[in-house]
């Protein structure tokens, strides 16, 4: 296949259709954060293992110096994102609830002292071993939100042969467009860190997968592949949500399914997100390792919206201010976009690597969601994209069924927030649904601590 | 039982320490300067809600209604409001016997009113219509936990219940006040349905289509309900599933019978316009609470229905059989949803 023609729109079966108030920010070119003052660096901002501090109290830090590592290999090394001295290693609130070991660093001087990754002259003539190491050693993880490790996405076992690699350009969230933006001020350097990644994984075929909504990312694309002779193929897909899950995207952009309870390399495909893509480009040849990234401060709360490129690890507060600050009757401020979002208590949270925006909304959008009792209307059964029956997992759960909950399947569930979206007796169906998991969970590793 | 077992060695008694008050963990907890609402992801939510869909079937009766009482008149008006009012009634007795915050504004029990209102023949009168109400609601819905937790349709249970107190009045048929029969034959008129079941004359179209002819009162102009049905299934308030597999299986197995004996049997398309099975097809079978979830389970409930009508109609006692198809595939629809989960996203089926 050539290049794809953007008519042919393809995509998933069921899903929703949220507002979008992407144009609130989408056209605002990013502009860089003038470098915070403190930084607060959570030793785990990654699915696996968490890091160790290497650092101590009072010591001096420089930009990109690694401060955090462990010998797990599923977990990635965190690097100082500022120059300064390091002021604690204590827990503080995380955007992820609750209190979290961070290594909190105050900045010495205006300067901003980068300690570089040791990389080859050429990336393409230099090893895929050498290639891995750059990209675990720069604390790359997935920049979509879910934030797994890159380097074991690059490394699939030898039984799981690799033939596609997916760039994932959906961002199906509402009010979401860093990668929007990304894609169309840095698309020479995705491209490339695209190709590295396809080097890594030893594959020709590649798609970048983008929904079409963001017309001017995929024109760009288009271009940007031919003009660096690249023999990608730009998908446009259709405005739906979750286009960008994973499972979700794979479908719509290749036609393969995912096997229930699988993972993408069990058919074959690895898929990262654009900013990954691009934290690999600056890894491998800038030497630089992932200590910031794009992200969206939005939502008719704040004064400015719009894509900063911030230090990972400064506070959201630091970032609202940056665009104005907020209104007087914010009434929710959320890590991620409102669908699959953690709606926050305090702005003192840092951003973390997997931190795509801060959207803050007023009062006013708010609608009260008043609880009636399910009445079977089967709205949330015609809009899962995993094909589940939320309602039932729902009331299993409730209910503390939670062996039937596994038998209806809960661990498929994507929590991408479709069903409670639909469902017209407000109930919290994800929020059960996470009970149900947790449960199930728990009960588990109960049985094997005993056996 | 003492603390100290007589096998112990004698032990000095430490000084009881006095129990450290237990702290509050919100006290650990940053106090933020701008209190923050919490939720739990999605925190979007569609426009639908359910007193949104409830009123909404409400207005898709309203040409139905309208059409009653056009036809019937002050009867139709009587049985109506009187059903509606009993209804609503009911629902705040049960609602203060429940000791729960009243539920009036979800329209629940107002078209459970209005329904069983709109299934009643225009000559039964108004101390049935309201005793079948309040059938309908205490009993039909709230016995079983109220609304969503029903397992028969509230309105037509409330109608099995007068067709079984009642057998004389309730199949007792007037002509509507706008029929060129209603001066001449004085009050009772027998159905389409009772025509053809005991004379066998089937009637003709434009008069089942506009419902210028005997029958319950919102049951005998199937355009009305067409277009009442056409904006649920627009809107999505109800599952295109249902009533296109309930008319469509009607449609099929009443045809294979006409095409057998067409001298026996009535025309597919008579039996598809007559009687309660519009109104039952698109407001009674698609009733959200007491019909499958699932898709496939729409068309298993649907074609299932329209069978068992079919059968009633042409072999059983009664001429119509709309409400016993429709209630007997209610209690089906537990098992249905239980067997026809769909196949998971990647799911391999063994």
């Amino acid at each position: 296949m050539a290049n794809s023609a953007s008519l042919n729109l393809k995509t998933f079966h069921r899903g929703v259709h949220p507002d979008e108030f992407k144009s609130i920010s989408c056209t605002i070119p990013s502009r860089v954060l003038p470098l915070p003052d403190e930084v607060f660096i959570p030793l785990q901002q990654h699915i696996g293992a968490p890091c160790e501090a290497l650092v101590e109290k009072g010591d001096l830090v420089k930009t990109g110096q690694k401060i955090a590592d462990t010998k797990a290999f599923v977990s990635s090394p965190i690097h100082a994102s500022i120059s300064g001295k390091v002021m604690a290693v204590a827990a503080f609130p995380h955007p992820l609830g609750g209190k979290v070991p961070m290594i909190h660093i105050k900045r010495v001087g205006d300067e901003d002292d980068w300690q570089h990754l040791v990389i080859p002259d050429q990336w393409e003539s230099s090893s895929r071993e050498i290639l891995q190491k750059i990209v675990r050693e720069a604390g790359i993880v997935g920049l979509g939100g879910a934030a797994f490790p890159t380097h074991v996405k690059m490394a699939p076992p030898k039984d799981k042969p690799i033939d596609h690699f997916i760039l994932n350009g959906c961002e199906c969230e509402p009010f979401l467009t860093c990668d929007h933006r990304d894609m169309l001020e840095n698309t020479d350097k995705i491209l490339q860190g695209m190709a590295i990644m396809m080097k890594l994984l030893d594959i020709e075929q590649g798609t970048i997968g983008i929904e079409s909504n963001k017309a001017d990312a995929i024109e760009m694309m288009e271009t940007r592949v031919q003009a660096l002779n690249l023999n990608f193929t730009v998908q446009s897909l259709k405005v739906k949500y979750p286009q960008g899950a994973e499972k979700m995207l794979i479908d719509a952009a290749l036609g393969r399914k995912v096997p229930a309870g699988g993972l993408p390399m069990d058919i074959g495909v690895v898929v990262n997100n654009v900013a990954t893509a691009l934290a690999i480009y600056e890894a491998v040849v800038e030497g630089k390792p992932l200590i910031q990234r794009m992200l969206t401060v939005t939502g008719d709360a704040v004064e400015n919206p719009g894509n900063i490129i911030a230090r990972i690890g400064t506070p959201f507060q630091v970032c609202v201010d940056a665009c104005g600050g907020l209104k007087g009757d914010t009434a929710q401020v959320f890590m991620g976009g409102p669908m699959m979002g953690l709606a926050q208590y305090d702005l003192k949270v840092p951003t973390l690597k997997g931190t795509s925006g801060i959207v803050c909304l007023e009062a006013s959008q708010l609608k009260s969601t008043r609880h009636y009792p399910c009445i079977q209307c089967g709205s949330c059964v015609s809009v899962c994209p995993m094909n589940l029956v939320p309602t039932r997992i729902s009331r299993l759960a409730e209910t503390a069924k939670y062996d039937d909950c596994k038998d209806w399947g809960v661990f498929n569930c994507i929590e991408c927030g479709s069903c409670a979206f639909v469902c017209p007796s407000g109930i919290p169906l994800v929020q059960w649904i996470r009970v149900g998991k947790v449960k199930i969970t728990e009960k588990q590793n109960k049985l094997k601590a005993r056996a | 039982m003492n603390d100290i077992t007589p096998t112990q060695p004698e032990e000095t008694p430490k000084p009881v320490k006095p129990a450290k008050p237990k702290r509050d963990p919100r006290a650990k907890l940053y106090k933020p300067e701008q209190p923050l609402i919490l939720s739990s992801s999605p925190h979007f939510h569609a426009q639908d809600t359910v007193p949104k869909i409830m009123w909404g079937v409400i207005l898709a009766l309203v040409p139905t209604t309208v059409m009653a009482l056009i036809y019937f008149q002050w009867a139709a008006a009587g049985i109506i409001l009187s059903s509606v009012l009993a209804a609503l009634v009911s629902e705040m007795i049960v609602n203060r016997l429940k000791g729960e915050s009243f539920t009036i504004p979800d329209g629940s029990a107002a078209i459970t009113g209005l329904l069983l209102a709109l299934t009643l023949p225009p000559s039964f009168s108004i101390g049935g219509a309201v005793l079948g109400s309040v059938f309908a609601i205490m009993i039909g819905k709230h016995v079983f936990g109220g609304l969503g937790y029903n397992i028969f349709n509230p309105a037509l249970l409330g109608r099995a219940f007068l067709q079984a107190s009642f057998p004389v009045p309730m199949t007792t048929w007037a002509w509507p006040l706008t029929a060129r029969y209603a001066e001449v034959d004085g009050i009772t008129a027998a159905t389409p349905l009772g025509v053809f079941k005991f004379e066998h004359i089937t009637s003709e179209l434009p008069g089942l289509l506009t419902g210028n002819i005997s029958g319950s009162l919102g049951e005998t102009s199937a355009i009305a309900i067409l277009i009442g049905g056409l904006y649920l299934l627009i809107r999505k308030y109800a599952d295109w599933r249902i009533p296109l597999s309930f008319l469509g299986s009607v449609f099929v197995v009443s045809g294979i019978f006409w095409m057998i004996s067409p001298e026996t049997y009535p025309t597919p398309v008579f039996q598809l316009f007559s009687g309660g099975l519009m109104l039952g097809a698109f407001f009674m079978a698609t009733d959200m609470v007491t019909s499958p979830v699932t898709a496939k389970g729409a068309w298993i409930f649907g074609a299932s229905a329209g069978f068992i009508l079919v059968i009633i109609r042409l072999f059983g006692g009664l001429p119509e059989g709309v409400m016993y198809s429709i209630l007997l595939m209610n209690a089906f629809t537990p098992l249905i949803n239980r067997y026809t989960r769909p196949t998971f996203f990647g799911e391999i089926r063994a």
